[in-house]
């Protein structure tokens, strides 16, 4: 398998945004909520504060490496769940067809008549902010592809001889799903996992400016962009640097699926002389 | 045609219904709280007394199926409620708010038709040149920004530093007051039909039927213009129906922005101080608006392609 430029170019940002999630507590200069200090407050970038000071006083460059941990954590938890409702939904409705085909189908199909941020939004409205509340409600948002690809993918795994063979060694329904099926379309429900996770970070950006998502002190990038407008004018570097970083990483992801998809189905290929 | 549109029509009435079952639901899961919250300030817990007059005044104290019932034989005229902080009927609300919307919709929608299409068609027809890997370059970043913090930094160069336009609000309805919103709500539509576009186009370009057209001594400009823009306005016109819907859901963080009075900024200050009425039938309306615009996509599409009525 060979992956072209985009792809390392987007394994690189990720691997960036893991490193500075990860390596936040060793790395950053100062505590991301407790150096809190009013008379250092919106302080243009320099050699303390390489990406300035915010309205608390509080470094925006370490705020900014510990809200990787937030914004990795909403992806992947988020992904994660979606993958697995969208599994378990589309391959059993791929595989047993009949009335629960019906029924995903229908399912499916009113989930995508939601637009996405709408019903986050609704299940947040329900929940109350926070994490928790916020990975549940992104959870549940983006199941309906993956539910529809594993579902096409079944439908024509379902007919290949080693799945045929399984049947007649009298395999359980649930093993044949989980040991000949599922392996077998992995591929591209992990490139809607990745694309899947940029989105996913995108919209906790927005609920958590909108003051849905994550609450204030803890850094979130959304929420830091939060009181960003009333600042901006005085203090643009609290509004630049958070939305910079929202924007490589969700660039990675989305370089990163692109790629994975190029190189697992070669007719997908851009086009490229 | 009549057939298919009229089928294409009665099948959005079964998603609707399914769908306000569904807003039903999960504002129906944690039953009594909405009324708490509505009054708890954070610091003390709600006066129980408030809380048993609101419960009473809005039936919320009834059995579930029973709220189901009226619920639905609410909406089945037309009534969505009364919200909870104002006490006016909810649809007079969203009523008041939809001509903003669909303004500010309309515009970037159209704001992205006009800029990214013909992008990727040029993209398309010189793959490789500059042009087009400036435009790919362009929309693979459109597609990852956060496009309210576009939209903060477009509002800090051009209203703030230049002082071209307004920062934010409605002001009198002016054209200017709407260019900063819809040129942010626009740039993933914009990014997302410049691909689709080129694609597209490529896909078309490298068909059985367009060499046929250059074989049988057909000009380039007639080959375009009769084969390519015909066959990739399919594709053109699915897109800007898929991306409407996350256009709608944008539209509430852009609205919030930029201090615009339409339904998204209803939605978001209703979820804030969690007036269920208003949230659940903001929902409602939104859906319907985004199922309408997918059925006239689809009917456009069939007008266009004659092999979809077929399916």
């Amino acid at each position: 398998m060979r992956f072209g430029f985009n792809f390392w170019l987007g394994a690189g940002l990720t691997v960036l945004v893991i490193l500075a999630g990860i390596l936040a507590p060793w790395i950053a200069p100062f505590d991301p909520v407790l150096d809190a200090d009013l008379m250092s407050s919106e302080l243009p970038p320099d050699a303390t504060f390489w990406f300035g000071t915010d309205a608390q006083g509080r470094d925006v460059y370490t705020r900014i490496l510990y809200g990787a941990q937030i914004s990795l954590t909403v992806g992947i938890v988020s992904q994660v769940i979606n993958s697995m409702i969208g599994i378990t939904l589309g391959m059993t409705a791929g595989y047993w067809g009949g009335w629960w085909d019906d029924l995903v189908n229908g399912l499916t199909n009113v989930m995508l008549a939601i637009p996405s941020l709408i019903f986050a939004l609704a299940v947040m409205a329900v929940l109350g902010p926070g994490l928790p509340s916020l990975l549940i409600a992104l959870g549940l948002t983006n199941w309906s592809w993956t539910c529809r690809i594993a579902r096409s993918s079944t439908l024509s795994l379902k007919s290949q001889g080693y799945v045929q063979a399984a049947q007649t060694l009298g395999y359980g329904d649930l093993r044949i799903m989980f040991t000949q099926i599922l392996p077998n379309m992995m591929g591209p429900i992990l490139v809607m996992a990745t694309l899947g996770m940029g989105s996913a970070v995108l919209s906790e950006a927005a609920l958590s400016f909108l003051g849905l998502g994550i609450q204030p002190p803890f850094p979130s990038w959304g929420s830091m962009l939060t009181d960003a407008r009333q600042l901006i004018q005085l203090a643009p570097w609290v509004a630049i640097f958070p939305g910079l970083a929202i924007f490589l990483s969700v660039l990675g992801f989305n370089l990163l699926g692109d790629g994975l998809r190029d190189s697992l189905d070669p007719h997908m290929r851009t086009r490229k002389p | 045609m009549l057939r298919f549109t009229l089928r294409r029509i009665l099948q959005v009435i079964p998603t609707v219904v399914v769908v306000a079952l569904l807003i039903f639901v999960i504002f129906s899961v944690v039953p009594g709280t909405f009324a708490a919250s509505l009054f708890a300030d954070g610091k003390r817990a709600a006066d129980p007394q408030m809380i048993a007059r609101l419960n009473e005044e809005f039936g919320l104290n009834k059995p579930l199926m029973e709220r189901f019932v009226t619920y639905v034989t609410d909406l089945a005229q037309f009534d969505l409620g009364t919200s909870f902080r104002t006490r006016q009927p909810v649809i007079d609300l969203i009523n008041d708010r939809m001509g903003a919307s669909l303004q500010l919709a309309i515009a970037a929608m159209v704001f992205a038709l006009v800029v990214g299409v013909p992008l990727g068609f040029l993209a398309a027809l010189r793959p490789g040149s500059v042009l087009d890997t400036v435009t790919m370059i362009g929309a693979v970043s459109g597609l990852s920004m956060p496009q309210f913090w576009l939209g903060l930094l477009m509002m800090y160069l051009f209203a703030l530093q230049l002082n071209w336009l307004p920062s934010f609000g409605y002001g009198d309805g002016s054209f200017r007051n709407l260019i900063l919103p819809a040129v942010t709500l626009g740039v993933t539509p914009l990014a997302l039909l410049a691909r689709t576009t080129r694609a597209g186009v490529l896909d078309v370009l490298n068909a059985d039927f367009i060499r046929t057209a250059h074989s049988k001594g057909m000009s380039e400009m007639k080959v375009v213009r009769w084969h390519v823009a015909r066959n990739a306005l399919v594709l053109i016109v699915t897109t800007v129906g898929l991306q409407f819907g996350s256009l709608i859901g944008q539209a509430v963080v852009i609205e919030k922005l930029f201090a615009w009075p339409g339904i998204g900024s209803l939605l978001v200050d209703s979820v804030a101080i969690r007036d269920i009425p208003v949230v659940q039938g903001t929902i409602l309306v939104i859906v319907l608006w985004f199922l309408l615009i997918n059925t006239a996509v689809d009917l456009i599409y069939a007008a266009i392609d004659p092999r979809i009525k077929q399916e």
